[in-house]
């Protein structure tokens, strides 16, 4: 498997100078995507707490760009909004992690929409604009940045998952009562990772936000940046590390095709996507891929 | 003190509306278990269809209430018998279904505001029904907004009754306890769930019905609600109906307090409210 994640790394690294101008663009959102689906499943996957907080962190990003781009370096802008979104996570982690976690679910479905409404007020009132502009990078160097943060997102999501600290958090998964009797100190390990998660989001916003060149609160606190991660982590599946990211690439190129061609349908159609997904598909594409793999390899493997 | 007369009687107004909708989420989450994130989008479809009705047909809103509820029970009904009965059958566990459940409501959401703005466009639609001023203790009000409050309150205590006195009723809480046992007991269990469920839906569908004699509707309108509505249900105690209803008219009140400073931040105060009670009581105002 790491063999190949290199090989797809290479073919993506050289795509620019083989592709130039519109697949480029394409494919920064479908590495958008991902980022935003992987550092989703680092956390919700695992501890099985429902996070609806992509977009706030995603926005969060975006707006450091807005706010410092003119006044930083292009990387620093990024980093910084990384660490501003796993700031924001870190206290709504500390509010909500201890209690169950439909309420951790509503919390982050309303965090969102509270942002939004906050931040219209206060550019209303105090700045007297609605939007802001983001300043312009040229399309290959958002690619590359995009790309490095994927890496760096597979690349946490993997050891994480390797280590004592990943099991841990499956085990919170599993049953959190049971991993706090095992001397598992639940609650800092959800807040911790939840930081972690958002990192990641808020880095891939503060890089979008400069190929948007405007954003206003409506732009960046859509909420479908939180469902579009949730979407595709389901529709890929989440029992293997490769499901979210395969899940998250095909349906970003979906829904790139469906805006295209059917721009006025193309909701209704994620919709019933979503909806059989979640009906037909209860492990996602790496149930059917798993399926088709054991049928094909059936023979030679012994049954464990 | 007129003013404040003016915003306890606003916030009222106000908090039927919002005791409505959260009672409509507390069914479909309290029993159903089925954290309903497109509730709001019946919320929209009930204002826009009153719209159309009135607009196009001239029939009567209030006539309307009784058209739109029943629809939307129906349409609630077989969405839970087609999608989240299945998916509860077929889910290993009670989490397992929420999440599920929860996602499968995203889907719902997406299908039907895109099928709304095919059907109606996305223009803002808006129609002047008993905009009559009526002269309460002092204040002014529509009488638009004491006839949507009289509906829900009387839509509220209808409901509870029913809840409360009727065998129905019994069976509704039986299940909202523990599921399983109430089946044991004999209680047929998916028709009870898929009953909350519709019950939930002809709530908003009617509450769509009421917001659209007041303000102005539009596809995209129901997010702001379904918030609203997750905000009260975790105020009043998640599942607890009386809670709802109670919880309504607490954010109703903090509602119209906050938009009388500046109506831009009610929603924000909303969100305020519940980190505080995160903080404070996280069980709700009526919770156990």
């Amino acid at each position: 498997m790491p063999g190949l994640f290199l090989i797809v790394l290479l073919l993506l690294a050289a795509l620019p100078v083989y592709r130039p101008g519109y697949k480029v663009i394409l494919v920064s959102s479908i590495l958008m995507y991902v980022i935003l689906t992987v550092s989703w499943v680092i956390f919700s996957g695992t501890t099985g707490y429902l996070s609806l907080a992509p977009a706030a962190f995603f926005g969060v990003g975006m707006y450091t760009a807005a706010v410092l781009g003119m006044a930083l370096p292009l990387p620093v802008v990024v980093v910084l909004g990384g660490l501003a979104s796993s700031c924001l996570a870190f206290l709504v982690g500390a509010v909500t992690l201890r209690l169950r976690g439909i309420y951790f679910a509503i919390f982050t479905f309303g965090l969102v929409e509270f942002i939004k409404n906050l931040l219209l007020w206060w550019e209303i009132e105090r700045t007297g604009t609605r939007g802001r502009f983001v300043v312009l990078v040229d399309n290959n160097t958002i690619y590359y940045v995009m790309l490095a943060i994927l890496v760096m997102t597979v690349l946490t999501a993997y050891f994480i998952r390797r280590s004592r600290y990943g099991l841990a958090l499956q085990s919170i998964g599993e049953d959190e009562e049971a991993a706090v009797h095992a001397g598992i100190n639940v609650t800092a390990l959800k807040i911790v990772t939840f930081a972690i998660s958002a990192v990641f989001m808020g880095a891939a916003g503060a890089i979008w936000a400069t190929q948007l060149t405007y954003i206003d609160p409506y732009i960046a606190f859509n909420l479908n940046y939180s469902f579009m991660p949730v979407l595709m982590a389901i529709f890929g599946g989440i029992g293997q590390p490769y499901g979210p990211i395969l899940g998250a690439a095909v349906v970003a190129y979906l829904r790139e095709i469906l805006i295209t061609e059917f721009p006025y349908q193309y909701m209704l159609l994620l919709g019933i996507i979503l909806l059989v997904a979640i009906l037909f598909l209860p492990n996602g594409l790496v149930g059917l891929v798993e399926r088709a793999r054991r049928r094909a390899f059936g023979g030679q493997r012994a049954n464990t | 003190m007129v003013t404040l007369l003016n915003m306890v009687i606003g916030g009222l107004l106000l908090g039927g509306l919002y005791a409505l909708i959260a009672m409509g989420l507390t069914l479909q989450y309290g029993v159903a278990r089925v954290l309903n994130i497109s509730h709001g989008e019946f919320i929209m479809l009930g204002g826009m269809t009153t719209w159309t009705l009135y607009t196009v047909f001239g029939i009567n809103p209030l006539v309307c209430l009784a058209i739109c509820g029943p629809i939307a029970f129906v349409l609630g009904f077989g969405i839970h018998r087609v999608l989240f009965r299945r998916l509860q059958a077929s889910a290993p566990s009670q989490g397992a279904f929420e999440s599920s459940s929860m996602l499968a409501s995203f889907g719902l959401l997406f299908i039907i505001q895109n099928l709304a703005s095919i059907a109606w466009g996305t223009e803002i639609r808006a129609y002047t029904y008993l905009a009559i001023p009526v002269h309460l203790a002092g204040a002014v009000f529509q009488a638009n907004r004491l006839v949507a409050l009289g509906c829900a309150v009387a839509i509220g205590v209808a409901f509870y009754i029913f809840v409360a006195r009727t065998r129905m009723g019994k069976a509704i809480r039986a299940a909202a306890q523990d599921p399983a046992t109430a089946g044991l007991m004999g209680v047929n269990i998916n028709s009870v769930l898929a009953l909350c469920f519709g019950l939930g839906a002809a709530m908003a569908g009617a509450a769509g019905v009421l917001i659209s004699m007041i303000y102005p509707v539009h596809v995209v309108m129901g997010m702001p609600y379904t918030v609203i509505a997750m905000i009260v249900v975790a105020l009043g105690g998640l599942g607890s109906i009386p809670g709802s209803f109670i919880g309504g008219f607490v954010l109703g009140l903090v509602g119209s307090i906050v938009a009388y400073m500046d109506p831009g931040l009610s929603l924000v105060a909303y969100y305020g409210i519940f980190i505080l009670l995160l903080l404070v009581r996280p069980t709700g105002i009526m919770g156990r």
